[in-house]
C-alpha cells in the first residue's frame, strides 16, 4: 500500500470514502514481508466521522451473491461474495465437523484369521464412506444394542476366505454385503435367538431409500488374505458428526480463499515485462502485443495466483505490481466423500448455522 | 466350578497340528514336541469399535 501525503489526498464527495481508505476496507495487501489491512471493519458506525453511514445488514441483502465455477458430482467450487470472513469459516467448520454422516461404529467379529489384527481392520472398515444419506435416519440414543433398529443402524456383513492352495487374494470394499433385515448373528450368552438389532421391517423398502444402500467405492482395499485365512464379522453403521471422529465426517476437505487481486501499478513493458511474465510460476501475467514491436504485461489470471509473491520478491518490484485480496470474496471449495452431493452438504451446513442462530435467539428472548 | 476340567484345544507353534491338553498336562505337542502352543480364538463373537 503505497502512503499517501495528508495534503495531497483528494476530495472526496460526501459519503464515499476516500480511494486509499476504501481499499484499506475492502483489500488485503501482501507486501514483500506481510500482508497488512488484514482486518475487517464490522461496526456500521466506523465511518461516520467521514459522513459515511452504511448499514450492514442491508449491504448484505443487496450485495450477497454466490456463483458456481465448477460442479461435479463430488467436487463444488464457487464464489460466495458479500459475506464476512467469520461466516464462511463458520460455513467450512460446520461442513467438517457437524455435518451427520452415516459410518461404520461397531464390528462384530466372528473370526478373523488374517495378518490384520481385529482392532485394525475394525478402524479401517469405520474410515470406508458410505453411499446411505443420513437425513433418512436418526441418531441412535442409547448405547446398548438393543436399541439398535431399522430407523438408526446400517448393517454390513463381510464373509470372505483365501481356498487352502489359493493365491492370496485382497478384500474389496464391495465384499462387504447390505443385510436390509438387520444383524443375523446370535447372541449367545441369551441363550441364542437374540440379534444385535430389532428391526421391524426390511431397510430395502421404498419408504426408506430409493436405492440401495452401499459403499462409496467398491476398490477400498479393506484386507489381504493368505491361503486358509478368513474373516467373517458383521459391521453396524450409526448416524454420527465429524466432531465425535473423522470417519463421520461428510468431506475430505471443505476449504476456501480469499480471491486474488492483481494490479500494475505502473506500465511494463518489453523486457520487463517478459521478465514479470518468467516470474510467475503460475502464469498469471501474460504479454499483450502493441504494435510496433511494443509489448506490455497484462494480468491475465489472477484466480491462478497462489500468493507466493516471487513477482514482488526481487528489488523494486514492490512498487510496479500490487498483491491484493479481496476480503469480502471467498472461494470456497468442497469435497464430499460421496454421502452427499457437494451442494447439498453446503445447504445442509447453511441449514445448520440458522439452527444454531435459532437457538442463540431462543435463549436470549427468555 | 466344573468337575470335569474341560480339554482345551491348543495350536502346535511349529507343525501347526491340533493339541488337547488338561489342566496338570506337559506342554508339548504331541506330534513333533514343541514346547510353544497357542491358544485358540473364541468361537464366541468380539465386539470392537470402529474408531
Amino acid at each position: 500500500m503505497p502512503r499517501i501525503s495528508v495534503l495531497d489526498m483528494p476530495d472526496v464527495p460526501n459519503g464515499q470514502l476516500p480511494p486509499h481508505i476504501q481499499l484499506q476496507k475492502t483489500r488485503v495487501f501482501c507486501e514483500k514481508n506481510a500482508p497488512t489491512h488484514t482486518d475487517y471493519v464490522q461496526h456500521h458506525g466506523s465511518y461516520t466521522s467521514m459522513d459515511v453511514h452504511e448499514s450492514l445488514i442491508e449491504n448484505f441483502h443487496n450485495n450477497f451473491k454466490v456463483n458456481v465455477i465448477r460442479l461435479t458430482s463430488d467436487v463444488i467450487e464457487f464464489d460466495m461474495i458479500g459475506i464476512d470472513a467469520s461466516l464462511a469459516n463458520a460455513f467450512r467448520r460446520i461442513l467438517i465437523s457437524e455435518l451427520p454422516t452415516m459410518a461404520i461404529e461397531k464390528v462384530y467379529f466372528v473370526n478373523n484369521t488374517s495378518v490384520i489384527p481385529d482392532e485394525v481392520l475394525s478402524h479401517r472398515l469405520g474410515l470406508i464412506p458410505l453411499d446411505a444419506d443420513p437425513r433418512l435416519f436418526e441418531y441412535i440414543s442409547d448405547e446398548s444394542s438393543s436399541s439398535s433398529n431399522e430407523r438408526n443402524t446400517i448393517v454390513f456383513k463381510l464373509n470372505v476366505f483365501c481356498k487352502d492352495n489359493d493365491k492370496r487374494i485382497s478384500v474389496k470394499s464391495n465384499q462387504l454385503k447390505w443385510l436390509p433385515k438387520g444383524s443375523q448373528l446370535n447372541s449367545e450368552t441369551d441363550g441364542g435367538g437374540n440379534e444385535y438389532t430389532s428391526f421391524r421391517c426390511s431397510q430395502d423398502s421404498p419408504e426408506f431409500s430409493h436405492k440401495p444402500i452401499g459403499l462409496k467405492h467398491d476398490d477400498i482395499i479393506i484386507a489381504k488374505l493368505g491361503p486358509g485365512q478368513a474373516i467373517e464379522l458383521e459391521a453396524h453403521a450409526v448416524k454420527g458428526i465429524g466432531k465425535t471422529h473423522a470417519k463421520w465426517s461428510p468431506v475430505s476437505t471443505a476449504w476456501y480463499r480469499m480471491l486474488p487481486e492483481i494490479v500494475l501499478m505502473k506500465e511494463i513493458e518489453n523486457e520487463m515485462a517478459e521478465k514479470l511474465v518468467k516470474k510467475c510460476p503460475v502464469n498469471v501475467f501474460d504479454i499483450e502485443d502493441l504494435g510496433a514491436g511494443r509489448k506490455k504485461a497484462v494480468v491475465s489470471n489472477p484466480r491462478a495466483c497462489t500468493l507466493c509473491r516471487e513477482c514482488i520478491r526481487d528489488e523494486g518490484w514492490e512498487e510496479r505490481v500490487s498483491l491484493r485480496r479481496v476480503k469480502n470474496h471467498f472461494i470456497f471449495t468442497i469435497e464430499s466423500t460421496g454421502s452427499l452431493p457437494p451442494e447439498v452438504l453446503f445447504t445442509e451446513a447453511v441449514k445448520i448455522l440458522e439452527e444454531k442462530c435459532e437457538a442463540v435467539i431462543h435463549e436470549l428472548s427468555f | 466350578m466344573d468337575p470335569q476340567p474341560e480339554q482345551v484345544a491348543y495350536i502346535c507353534g511349529d507343525c501347526g497340528g491340533e493339541n488337547t491338553l488338561k489342566p496338570g498336562d506337559v506342554i508339548q505337542c504331541r506330534e513333533c514336541g514343541y514346547r510353544i502352543l497357542y491358544k485358540k480364538r473364541t468361537n464366541r463373537i468380539v465386539q470392537y469399535e470402529a474408531r
